[in-house]
């Protein structure tokens, strides 16, 4: 390293040279690490672009600054420390960069992105930037509040356990009349659905006002819970253009006595972890649809993985969230899908290469996600979901409720019978993998309902080449 | 009307061999097994009555179906229900819960529409059965 003079010489200097790169460094468990999939520009190189990025995501500007020597610049300066060839894809980079915690502000989701993601997925020497993956220290963890609920305080509350939760999201999406919908909500909760959900751009249109909709649902979901005997819920979408209309839905919401309300993850951030503080004053659960995320988390090359948001969303507090079905009409890698569950759902994540997560990850207490499955699924693919997915988790078959051939009720009752016969096959003993398809047509002899959605939608299957898989194999050594 | 509480409520109701089969995946997770029993089945009735202790100690499916048998002497005309418990770190709850035992007419509920200001109602849910008798003989015989 040169003396202090020669490096703060006004000047251009390149970013390793800045003190952005250091193999050497052994990051300490306070850190915050990431790591990125670099694409340098041609004949730029990899070290180099590393540097780039952790200086852009934290101290640097593009020319060398005086300034720096006011500081103690070398603990803010992120060190990237560990470069590595994507296995099998020349030109890509994954990169292992190290944040000290006094770079963030506390339990702020927002200052955590405006570091990690804010500038640097502009700059130019790079053709594409995807962040894969992130560390977060117990320390930081520890300044969240995490999930309002949580997957067991939720299912204590619904007083429903040992099997997933089902649900459906009311169709069409748009256009019902507020009487209309509220009839969707009652026939399906009534014919064995926990919950129904409010489409993402169920907001408060011409058609049906936020308030006529939360009114005709509340009768819609307490006329099935005193029909059943059980606890049933409907997601009250209560985005909205303001905070103060949101809250001004939420807070009617729970004056009607709903033990749920829903947001869009296209709020942002700040408004997300707004409504998380909300919902936990006020003993809601807090379902976070994803609408959006496609934009920036399909791509392999370019953007942040589903698994870094859904890392953000349980610190921000979201009690549920869209995280893919593996079997339906959405994006989903079979082992991308189970990276994303754990993250969600683990006390403590393994690092698994495999399954797209590069580090351990202690959650340090912060209470659990229920991730929601939702988007082409139906009875007939029970055992796979089951198996992919496991318990904790909720089923939404919209159309495959909605749509059913003998109406909505029957529809619900084939997805709960469905349901419930390959838990307790599995609970027997069952290879449920491979016997599940006796053990539905076993369920469909007594069970109407289920022969006719059996028989509806027995062939349909979404199978498509996943965008986003994970790159290493269980015998691939990266570096 | 079926009051479909619980994981298995809408198959039809699980034999004594079945129950025991679902026992003995509890068991084979390391759960502890308990019985419970109420004649007031309110969804947000979250404390029925305990047939003794979560059987903490009891590995034995045959020994846990036993004690379901003998509340089911005891309680026939009620709900049995058998919880499995998980004392591991991140759950330490409920892990299943399935109806062992119903009344042979179950009445259901009635909703109760009280209408307040505007368009607003709020809704009470009052089981038939404890509105037209004191526990213990809302399923005919007494069963406390």
């Amino acid at each position: 390293m040169a003396s202090q003079a020669e490096r703060y010489k006004s000047g251009v200097m390149p970013y390793a040279q800045m003190g952005y790169w250091d193999e050497h460094y052994s990051p300490k468990d306070t850190d915050i690490i990431a790591v990125f999939r670099i694409t340098p520009q041609d004949g730029v190189d990899p070290i180099e672009a590393a540097a780039a990025v952790a200086g852009e995501s934290s101290t640097a500007t593009w020319t060398v600054v005086w300034t720096d020597r006011l500081t103690a610049c070398d603990l803010y300066r992120a060190k990237a420390y560990r470069v590595d060839p994507v296995p099998g894809v020349p030109g890509q980079y994954f990169s292992y960069i190290a944040y000290d915690l006094a770079l963030f502000e506390e339990g702020s989701i927002a200052n955590l992105t405006a570091s990690i993601i804010g500038n640097v997925f502009g700059f130019k020497p790079l053709k594409a930037l995807r962040l894969e993956d992130m560390r977060i220290p117990v320390a930081y963890l520890k300044t969240f509040q995490g999930p309002a609920t949580g997957i067991v305080v939720e299912r204590e509350r619904l007083d429903k356990f040992g099997r997933p939760l089902l649900g459906a999201t009311t169709k069409p999406k748009l256009g019902l009349s507020s009487k209309n919908y509220g009839r969707v909500v009652y026939e399906a909760l009534k014919g064995g659905l926990d919950f129904v959900k409010d489409d993402e751009n169920i907001n408060s249109q011409p058609f049906m006002h936020w308030r006529d909709r939360f009114l005709y649902c509340m009768e819609a979901v307490n006329k099935a819970a005193a029909a059943t005997g059980e606890i049933k819920g409907h997601y009250l979408n209560v985005t909205a253009a303001t905070m103060e209309d949101m809250y001004e839905r939420a807070d009617f919401a729970k004056q009607l006595g709903s033990c749920i309300v829903m947001i869009d993850l296209v709020i942002g951030y700040t408004a997300i972890q707004s409504m998380a503080k909300w919902a936990r004053r006020n003993d809601m659960v807090l379902h976070l649809h994803r609408a959006g995320h496609g934009t920036y988390t399909r791509q392999k090359n370019h953007g942040v993985s589903f698994r870094v948001i859904a890392k953000w969303m349980r610190m921000a507090g979201v009690d549920h969230i869209h995280a893919g079905t593996v079997v339906g009409k959405l994006e989903g890698d079979p082992n991308v899908i189970k990276g994303i569950y754990s993250v969600c759902r683990d006390s403590f994540t393994k690092q698994n290469f495999e399954q797209g997560v590069f580090f351990d990850q202690d959650w340090a207490g912060l209470r659990k996600v229920m991730p929601v499955a939702s988007g082409g699924i139906h009875a007939g693919q029970m055992h796979q979901l089951i198996t992919y997915l496991g318990e904790d988790v909720v089923l939404q078959f919209g159309g495959g409720t909605i749509g059913h051939p003998d109406g909505i009720q029957a529809g619900a009752t084939a997805n709960r019978v469905a349901l419930e016969a390959m838990i307790k096959a599995r609970n027997e003993g069952r290879d449920i993998w491979n016997e599940g398809p006796q053990i539905l047509a076993a369920a469909a002899k007594w069970c109407s309902p289920l022969r006719a959605a059996l028989d509806t939608w027995k062939d349909v299957t979404f199978n498509y080449q996943s965008t986003d898989t994970a790159d290493f194999v269980p015998t691939a050594t990266p570096a | 009307m079926r009051i479909t509480q619980g994981t298995f409520s809408f198959l039809p109701d699980l034999t004594d061999a079945e129950i025991r089969a679902q026992i003995q995946y509890a068991l084979d997770q390391g759960w502890a097994i308990g019985v419970e029993h109420t004649d007031d089945p309110h969804p947000r009735n979250f404390y029925w009555e305990m047939w003794g202790n979560p059987m903490f100690d009891l590995r034995d499916a045959a020994g846990a179906l036993s004690e379901v048998l003998a509340c089911r002497k005891a309680h026939g005309h009620a709900y049995i229900r058998v919880n499995a418990f998980d004392s591991t770190r991140g759950f330490e709850t409920t892990r299943l819960s399935f109806i062992v035992n119903r009344p042979v007419e179950e009445p259901g509920f009635l909703l109760k529409r009280n209408e307040v200001g505007g368009r607003q109602i709020q809704y009470t849910i009052e089981s038939y059965a404890a509105a037209r008798a004191p526990e213990g003989r809302r399923y005919g015989e007494r069963t406390d």
